[in-house]
């Protein structure tokens, strides 16, 4: 069966579907044809007369095909023949005109890069924080920000649960011009492991730690049985003073910025939750859809963000 | 003077049966399509329940009309026509019976199942195994009965209603089993015998023969019966008969691909998919032009009888939507309709202005006569049930290519610069004014079926009035 759906067919398959498509065609025709004409002769209002059968009361005259109706049936048999010559249909057969739907793809996007292509290669000349200032390039930034980007981060980029704001200066990976092309061209994928192994009160105690972080109101005692904890086990990623660690992505926890609190949730649920399951933020890289020089005129987009009020 | 309900020859009861759940599923069916087109308009309308999505409501919508009031209509009407055009009565009563629980039974368990969320995920085969089962089981009863009756026939001759109605019941059992094959892994949950490309293309053969012989065929037959019935008048052409009857079934079975046009599958699939559509075109048209030209020389009666109107309008938009079908299914016209809000009108000008406009003429045919009347209680209501329909459907489709083909300009506009002109959401925004005329089409739409409900009650009543020796008050 695979065979069938591999681009070229097996001989039997191929000559298979030859054979059924022109049966099939050929049956159609041939019903046409043979009730083309009729040998009654029409009565006083121009119907031939009835076949001679009535089911419960109903009777069928044999008038033949109309005529208009013969023509369009003949019609588009003889245009699908002229189409199965042309493109490919008959099995292996491949049509005159090679044409195949991946053809036609590449020769579009071929067109098509060969006439954007030098709007944006003269854009990536242009250093970011400069291109950021001009008005029209930033009016095509924003539209490649709302059409690959608005999804996840917004229409206002302001983000949503899991999915960062990218108009505030709080970064995960760094807002300069190299750090911002990194995320979006190559994508980023932060790992927070999940922390059940150190147990129920660790997790509760670290938590009112983090919460201590940010000036939230907290527990005094637990944040500072908390405190060693996060020495030991937090600090490496977030840093010894919480503010992270871009390299990382590693959030800045002082700050009272949160990536994951869900709509309705406290801070100290959405830590909990954080410490108890992990976290596995994904940033699919864009280079392999947009293409490099679209990546860094985004950038320069999310980099003009800042300049807003 | 006092007539027994039963006929002497015929199995009326079942027909009966079918008929007054035809109206009721009709109501329910129509009634969920106006609330997902109300959804389209106001989200909020999801109240953010699972058992009330969009995503849940919308097959529990599609298995309540077609399969539903659809099917409900399909069983009242063959088994109406085989007994009165073979005059013998159906094959067995027991198992018609049967087929009238079993599908009533069919049709509750997707009202249950579906809002919960059970799903096979496969457009109009949403319902899990075990109801396949029985769907099937119901549905070889179907076969036995209805051919069973033919094989009883006291004519010599098999009516053409009759080759429809076959073909439609023998099709849809092979389409039925084949696409639901699957492996069972608990009791509502099972995994296609398919994968990929060859489920996918299994799937559209199903889903369009699901069109071609549960949509179309089927009600062809209804179609061959009532038409000149109501017009009393002798069919147009024999001849045109059996060559658009074979023309149809054999065509029909090829065209699925359209469905998958730019898709993984391979290109000689798709062109296949396309030209057959296109040969489709004819074979379609024979049959409204067989229903239509049997008119001649009995228009004047669309004058006075609304339900003939039904009928007559229900083949002018059956003749629209084949046209409509093969120039969607030629590639440069699917890259810009695939998708968009087009396919959806395409859909309900057949649903509603060929599938739903030919069952109510048919019922309105029907139903006195199975109640031992000659007409319905009002025909100024039926009239007014034309209108309401007429302009729904009109209010239907037209909003929907407006939304359709703009939706499909916006998706491929592209600035100077080679990036989108719209984005997704602005298309969205774009379709708000063309949902609110859609929704106020579906509230036509029900609103006359309130009324043909009403007329049905009060024909009922009337006819169970005349048969009470002692004369009663209200
Ligand atoms: C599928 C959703 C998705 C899409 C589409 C997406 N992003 Fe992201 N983006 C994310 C997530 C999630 C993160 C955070 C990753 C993490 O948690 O490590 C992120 C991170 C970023 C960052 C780093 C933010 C920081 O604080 O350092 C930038 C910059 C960014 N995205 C820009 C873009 C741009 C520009 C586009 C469009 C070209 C885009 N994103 C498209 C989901 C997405
Ligand atoms: C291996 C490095 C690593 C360690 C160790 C680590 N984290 Fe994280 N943490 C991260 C990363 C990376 C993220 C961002 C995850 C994402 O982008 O999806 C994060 C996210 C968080 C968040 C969510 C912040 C927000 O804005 O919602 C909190 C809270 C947090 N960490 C606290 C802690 C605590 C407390 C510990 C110690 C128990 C800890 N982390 C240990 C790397 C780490
Ligand atoms: C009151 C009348 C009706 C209304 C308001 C209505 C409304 C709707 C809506 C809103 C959708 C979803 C469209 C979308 O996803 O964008 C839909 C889908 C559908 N409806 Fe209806 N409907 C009605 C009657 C019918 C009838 C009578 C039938 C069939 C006999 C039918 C068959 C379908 C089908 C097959 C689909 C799925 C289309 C697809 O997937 O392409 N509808 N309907
Ligand atoms: C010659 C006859 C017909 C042809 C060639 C035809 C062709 C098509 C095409 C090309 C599509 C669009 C596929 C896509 O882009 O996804 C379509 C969709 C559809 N048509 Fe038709 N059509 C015909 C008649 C009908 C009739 C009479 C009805 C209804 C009674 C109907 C019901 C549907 C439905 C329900 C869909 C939507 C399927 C889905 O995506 O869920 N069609 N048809």
């Amino acid at each position: 069966m695979s065979n069938l759906w591999d681009d070229s067919l097996s001989g039997f398959w191929s000559a298979w579907i030859i054979v059924i498509t022109l049966g099939s065609i050929a049956f159609a025709t041939w019903i046409l044809f043979a009730n083309r004409k009729t040998d009654k002769r029409p009565d006083a209002e121009g119907n031939v007369e009835t076949t001679g059968h009535a089911a419960d009361g109903i009777e069928e005259y044999d008038n033949p095909l109309p005529r208009w109706w013969f023509q369009l049936y003949v019609g588009t048999v003889v245009f699908s023949l002229g189409y199965l010559l042309l493109y490919p249909g008959l099995g292996n057969f491949a049509g005159l005109l090679g044409w195949t739907q991946e053809g036609q793809w590449e020769r579009e996007v071929a067109r098509a890069e060969e006439r954007f292509t030098p709007i944006f290669a003269q854009y990536q000349e242009i250093p970011i924080p400069e291109l950021a200032r001009d008005g029209e390039a930033m009016q095509v930034g924003e539209r490649l920000y709302q059409n690959n980007c608005a999804v996840c981060h917004g229409t206002n980029a302001q983000g949503g649960y899991g999915f960062p704001d990218l108009t505030n200066d709080d970064w995960l990976y760094g807002g300069e011009p190299e750090q911002l092309l990194t995320s979006i061209a190559q994508g980023r994928s932060g790992l927070m492991p999940a922390w059940q192994q150190i147990g129920e009160t660790n997790i509760e105690n670290v938590t009112q730690y983090v919460l201590a972080l940010s000036d939230l109101p907290h527990e005094e005692e637990r944040a500072e049985q908390g405190a060693s904890v996060y020495a030991s086990v937090c600090a490496a990623c977030h840093a010894p003073d919480g503010t992270g660690n871009q390299a990382l992505g590693a959030p800045d926890l002082t700050n009272d910025i949160w990536l994951y609190q869900a709509p309705g949730q406290s801070v100290a649920d959405s830590v909990r939750q954080t410490l108890r399951n992990g976290r596995n933020g994904h940033m699919p890289a864009q280079a392999a859809y947009i293409g490099e020089e679209r990546v860094h005129l985004v950038a320069a987009y999310v980099y003009s963000l800042r300049f807003r009020d | 003077m006092s007539t027994a309900l039963e006929h002497p020859t015929y199995n009326y009861k079942v027909v009966r049966q079918f008929a007054i759940m035809t109206v009721v599923w009709g109501i329910v069916g129509m009634l969920i399509g106006v609330i997902l087109a109300a959804q389209l308009v106001w989200p909020q309308l999801n109240l953010n329940l699972p058992w009330t999505s969009f995503g849940r409501l919308r097959p529990l919508h599609t298995n309540a009309v077609i399969f539903a009031f659809g099917g409900s209509a399909l069983f009242a009407t063959s088994y109406y026509v085989v007994q009165r055009t073979c005059q013998t009565r159906l094959f067995s009563d027991k198992l018609a019976a049967f087929t009238f629980w079993g599908w009533q039974a069919v049709i509750l368990s997707a009202v249950i199942t579906l809002p919960l969320g059970y799903t096979t995920t496969k457009e109009y085969a949403e319902l899990e195994w075990p109801i396949n089962i029985l769907i099937a089981v119901v549905w070889v009863s179907y076969a036995v009965v209805f051919l069973g009756t033919i094989k009883l026939r006291r004519t010599s001759h098999i009516y053409v209603a009759n080759w429809f109605f076959a073909a439609f019941i023998l099709t849809v059992a092979v389409l039925h089993i084949v696409n639901n094959a699957a492996i069972p892994v608990t009791a509502m949950y099972s995994i296609s015998l398919y994968s990929g490309t060859i489920d996918a293309m299994v799937q559209w053969w199903y889903g369009h023969n699901a069109v071609g012989f549960f949509l179309t065929a089927g009600f062809l037959g209804m179609m061959y019966y009532f038409v000149p019935k109501q017009a009393e008048r002798p069919i147009y052409s024999y001849r045109l008969s059996i060559v658009h009857f074979w023309a149809l079934i054999m065509i029909y079975m090829w065209a699925g691909p359209h469905h998958l046009h730019y898709t993984a599958l391979p290109d000689w699939a798709q062109s296949l998919g396309m030209i057959m559509s296109i040969i489709l075109l004819a074979p379609s048209w024979g049959g409204m032009i067989n229903g239509m030209m049997t008119l001649s020389g009995a228009w004047h009666k669309l004058r006075t009888d609304p339900t003939l109107r039904f009928l007559v309008v229900a083949l002018a938009f059956y003749g629209m939507s084949t046209f409509e079908g093969p120039m969607m299914a030629v590639k440069t016209v699917n890259a810009l309709s695939h998708y968009t809000d087009w396919t959806i009108g395409h859909v309900h000008a057949g649903a509603l202005g060929w599938v739903a406009m030919i069952t109510i003429g048919s019922m309105y045919h029907l139903i006195p006569r199975l109640f031992g009347r000659t007409e319905m209680y009002s025909v100024g209501m039926i009239a007014a049930h034309f209108w309401l329909s007429t302009i729904g459907t009109v209010l239907y489709i037209a909003s929907m290519w407006v939304n359709g083909i703009l939706q499909g300009l916006m998706w491929r506009a592209i600035n100077p610069d080679g990036t989108l002109m719209y984005t997704f959401m602005e298309s969205v925004e774009a379709s708000g004014p063309g949902y609110i005329v859609r929704l106020i089409g579906g509230i036509f739409w029900v609103v006359g079926m309130l009324i043909m409900a009403y007329n049905v009650f009060m024909t009922i009543k009337r006819s169970e009035a005349a048969r009470q020796p002692i004369p009663q008050t209200a």
